[in-house]
């Protein structure tokens, strides 16, 4: 068996920032759930970014992962978007006939940061 | 010389991923489109992980073909598990037997050319799943 691959979360401000460079096993995406439950509780977090530029598919698997850790985060208070999605994995998933509940996706980075902002602003802490 | 063919046992969550990986070198040689490409890859590993979770792991055998001109991959999962009592169910969105959303078989159908389905229940399932070129 190999080893989990621990995904690196970085803090920028009160957002926390999942980038996804490695092809990913279930455990893996099981792995970053956790910590990245840990690290929303420890920090106090506002914001969750996932970025899956570099991601070549989403199944249902990892695609519900998606789904429960914008799930957990919203017991934390904190907002998940997911950005830089592929065309292709877009178009598959669509096909595939998964939705991503309540995952917000942004197309990069930035875009991702100023929905998080903005959710931010709408409900001042 | 690269094989045309390809056998890959799933045992362990790693092998998931390494059934994506030689299915994408497949269809890059298949010269499959980057969203046909996906689309496989995705199905296969859909098919994979219910070779795994459902079937108690198996095996994938993973093939190039060539018809007149164009070109495709073959990828077939083989299990020795209870197999499906109820096909028709378990070809139906959201029906799941087990963790997951009932996505895998249902969806992998939708993203591929051919679909065969071989199951007896008692003696195990084999998915086959084709996508040509265009």
């Amino acid at each position: 068996m190999s080893a989990v691959e621990r995904i690196p979360i970085l803090k920028i401000g009160d957002v926390l920032l999942a980038s996804i460079q490695v092809d990913l096993q279930d455990r893996d995406v099981l792995a970053l759930q956790e910590d990245l439950a840990e690290k929303i509780t420890a920090t106090g977090a506002h914001g969750v970014v996932l970025d899956i530029s570099a991601v070549d598919i989403v199944d249902s698997f990892i695609g519900r992962m998606f789904a429960t850790i914008a799930a957990t985060s919203r017991l934390f208070d904190a907002h998940t978007v997911v950005v830089g999605m592929r065309p292709a994995v877009a178009i598959t998933l669509v096909e595939l006939g998964l939705t991503l509940g309540e995952v917000r996706t942004a197309l990069d980075l930035e875009k991702g940061l100023a929905i998080l902002a903005e959710l931010g602003e709408r409900a001042p802490r | 010389m690269t094989a045309a063919r390809e056998d890959i046992p799933i045992a362990a969550d790693e092998d998931v991923v390494r059934v994506r990986q030689i299915v994408r070198s497949f269809a890059q040689r298949a010269k499959l489109s980057l969203v046909d490409q996906t689309k496989l890859v995705t199905a296969t590993s859909e098919l994979a992980r219910n070779t795994l979770t459902y079937g108690g792991g198996g095996a994938a055998v993973v093939e190039l073909l060539g018809e007149g001109r164009r070109q495709g991959v073959r990828a077939s999962f083989q299990d020795s598990g209870p197999g499906i009592p109820d096909t028709a169910l378990a070809l139906t969105d959201g029906w799941t037997s087990g963790r997951g959303m009932g996505l895998g078989l249902s969806g992998a159908r939708r993203l591929v050319d051919e679909f065969d389905l071989d199951t007896e229940v008692g003696r195990g399932t084999t998915v086959t799943v084709v996508k040509w070129s265009r």
